[in-house]
């Protein structure tokens, strides 16, 4: 990790600010709170991590970054989101498809899915070359789609096929060429690698990693996997029914003698360990809360080993250290320490 | 470079020429395109195969005669020689038939697109008009368009047209929501694709199939309705020589002298069977996944 530590001291541009970023599906059945509040930041050539279970919000703030959200449903209702200091949410359409692709790009959790299966992977690539490259005729884009394809490890000749010609690694690495062809700074890869299997994962992590350092691209990881993030990431945020309880440096949420937020801590003790003598594994009790219905005060609070009365209600304590942040009551000083209330 | 230089022309070729590859390997699919361009044959040389005054010619002596060397599918009632009524024939029964479906399937398929990309309002107020057209039966609808419109081969044609949108804007409709909602719909989004170029490249491709099939199938109905129109008294009049009219008129002599239906049935028969194993051909070519 310690090309990125030089990289955070050169390169402080601040790629994508999003603060306080709250996003609702209006559904029948009632709002959808997804998004609660979540600011973050990526700085050029750094990689967020957002890590969570499902329907913690993670997929949700990706598409509100894209302004990909379902038009009817999804709705952005507070916040701001910039993208090197230029508000994205004010954007119209035609702006913001100038913006997809060629500065963001994003990388679909399923390669079986993400590539249409009319075209041939060549046709794929060369049009989103295309779109943001107008000016240019196929024969002066021609070369770079041959030129992409190497560089995700896949023979040029084999532009040819179709996508159900490929396995689901290749897939996966075709649909990473399509999303760097025009080379955005800012990579929302979400879930690149669920659909994979594990050493073909290790391979398009690895993959991805170097292209990054290459094309100098930042990314948002989004995943629920803390060996992706551990391998990836050089900053994390852990999310939870559409908050970030804990936000720190890569090291920060990895080290075991910091103070960590209880849900983090279950998400740690939910993965098995290969060096350590053999554990059961410690699932977090219960379900993510119905986010249309979501709980008073801290969101864990119904599933939290730790939880207090003042937990049930009114605002969490924000405890900052540095740049770890942490969303909890516990981390209270001096006040806290009883803790028989 | 020159090895890719040579992929790329053979790639520019083969989109189409892949198609065509796949048609061509459908041996249903080939005979089906083979019995319809000899129809298509007879609609452009039905005057030099037999004149159309013999289509029209009315000879009592010779009424209901029996297939011979004379009059090779017989004739009707009238004393019309048969063969020369169903070649003529061809050209106003195809024109109806394909005609009202390549229209129905054009206005029924953009608001179908429309209704099922973008959903909404919009998909509401389509799918309520559409409803409502349904709701009123087909013979009706058709009656009152024409009456309102002119007695002409055109308006019945429209007629029929507007009649049977609702069914292509309902199956366009379908196969597109199953479409819309894949993950490269979403990934073209986020590479910055219009929505235009999204439902030209992406969504229209893959959901034809049904709507192919669908309308292919529809073609031998369609030459039905019109010839159910023609016998109220609507659109083509005989002694216009029409497949549908003929086995309508011939209706009442089937059963003494069945070749009377029997050979207008073949032809529109022959019209649907050829068109349906084309439109399988073509929806099994159009998918790469079934190349080999």
């Amino acid at each position: 990790m310690d090309h990125t530590t030089e990289n955070m001291i050169e390169n402080t541009e601040k790629i994508l600010e999003v603060e306080n970023l709250t996003a609702v599906y209006n559904t029948d059945a009632g709002v959808v709170h997804a998004v609660n509040g979540v600011s973050f930041s990526i700085n050029k050539k750094e990689t967020i991590g957002l890590v969570g279970e499902t329907g913690a919000g993670k997929t949700t703030t990706a598409l509100a970054i894209m302004q990909l959200l379902p038009e009817r449903t999804g709705e952005v209702k507070s916040g701001s989101i910039r993208y090197r200091g230029d508000e994205l949410l004010t954007k119209n359409k035609a702006e913001m498809r100038l913006i997809r692709g060629a500065c963001i790009s994003m990388i679909f959790q399923d390669p079986m899915t993400a590539l249409n299966p009319l075209m041939t992977v060549g046709e794929q690539i060369y049009e989103s070359l295309a779109i943001h490259n107008s000016n240019k005729t196929q024969k002066e884009l021609e070369p770079r789609v041959d030129e992409l394809l190497e560089l995700v490890g896949i023979p040029a000749r084999r532009k040819i096929n179709y996508p159900h010609e490929f396995s689901g690694g290749m897939k996966q690495r075709i649909v990473i060429a399509i999303a760097l062809a025009c080379e955005p700074l800012l990579l929302i890869a979400d879930e690149p690698t669920t659909a994979l299997d594990v050493t073909i994962q290790a391979q398009v992590l690895n993959l991805m990693d170097e292209l990054k350092q290459k094309l100098s691209t930042s990314m948002i990881m989004i995943t629920h996997d803390l060996g992706v993030v551990a391998q990836t990431c050089d900053k994390v945020a852990v999310m939870y029914a559409g908050e970030i309880v804990e936000y720190g440096m890569l090291e920060e949420i990895f080290d075991p003698k910091r103070p960590h937020h209880p849900y983090t801590i279950g998400l740690f003790n939910a993965i098995p360990s290969l060096t350590g003598e053999s554990r059961r594994l410690k699932p977090i009790d219960g379900l993510m809360p119905d986010p249309a219905n979501l709980p008073e005060g801290c969101r864990f609070h119904p599933r939290c080993q730790e939880c207090m009365e003042r937990c049930k209600s009114g605002e969490i304590y924000q405890y900052e250290n540095g740049t770890h942040k942490i969303k909890c009551n516990l981390m209270r000083k001096g006040e806290n320490d009883g803790r028989a209330d | 470079m020159g090895e890719n230089t040579v992929k790329l022309k053979v790639k520019k070729k083969s989109q189409a020429g892949d198609i065509w590859r796949r048609f061509l390997k459908n041996k249903t699919a080939v005979f089906g395109l083979i019995v319809f361009s000899l129809i298509m044959l007879v609609v452009l040389l039905a005057d030099v195969i037999v004149s159309y005054d013999s289509a029209l010619t009315q000879n009592i002596m010779d009424r209901l005669q029996s297939p011979s060397a004379a009059h090779w599918f017989g004739t009707d009632n009238f004393g019309r020689d048969i063969f020369a009524r169903i070649i003529h024939g061809s050209r106003n029964s195809l024109l109806v038939g394909i005609g009202a479906v390549a229209i129905g399937i054009t206005v029924g398929g953009l608001l179908g697109s429309i209704a099922g990309f973008y959903g909404g309002k919009i998909d509401s107020v389509i799918g309520r008009i559409m409803d409502t057209i349904m709701s009123i039966p087909l013979m009706l609808l058709v009656l009152s368009l024409v009456t309102a419109l002119g007695n002409s081969l055109i308006n019945v044609l429209l007629a029929m047209m507007i009649a049977n949108i609702p069914q292509y804007v309902r199956i366009v409709r379908a196969a597109i929501l199953s479409v819309v909602g894949q993950d490269y719909i979403e990934a073209a989004r986020a590479c910055g694709t219009s929505n235009l170029k999204i439902i030209v490249k992406h969504v229209i491709p893959n959901a034809i199939g049904p709507i192919i099939v669908q309308a292919t199938m529809a073609v031998g109905t369609m030459i039905l309705n019109a010839a159910g129109i023609s016998f109220l008294g609507m659109g083509i009049q005989p002694p216009t020589p029409e497949w549908g009219a003929m086995l309508n008129e011939g209706k009442q002599f089937m059963t003494m002298y069945p070749y009377i239906v029997v050979f207008p049935g073949i032809a529109i028969g022959l019209t649907a069977l050829a068109l349906n194993l084309m439109g399988d051909g073509l929806r099994d070519a159009l998918d790469p996944k079934l190349k080999d």
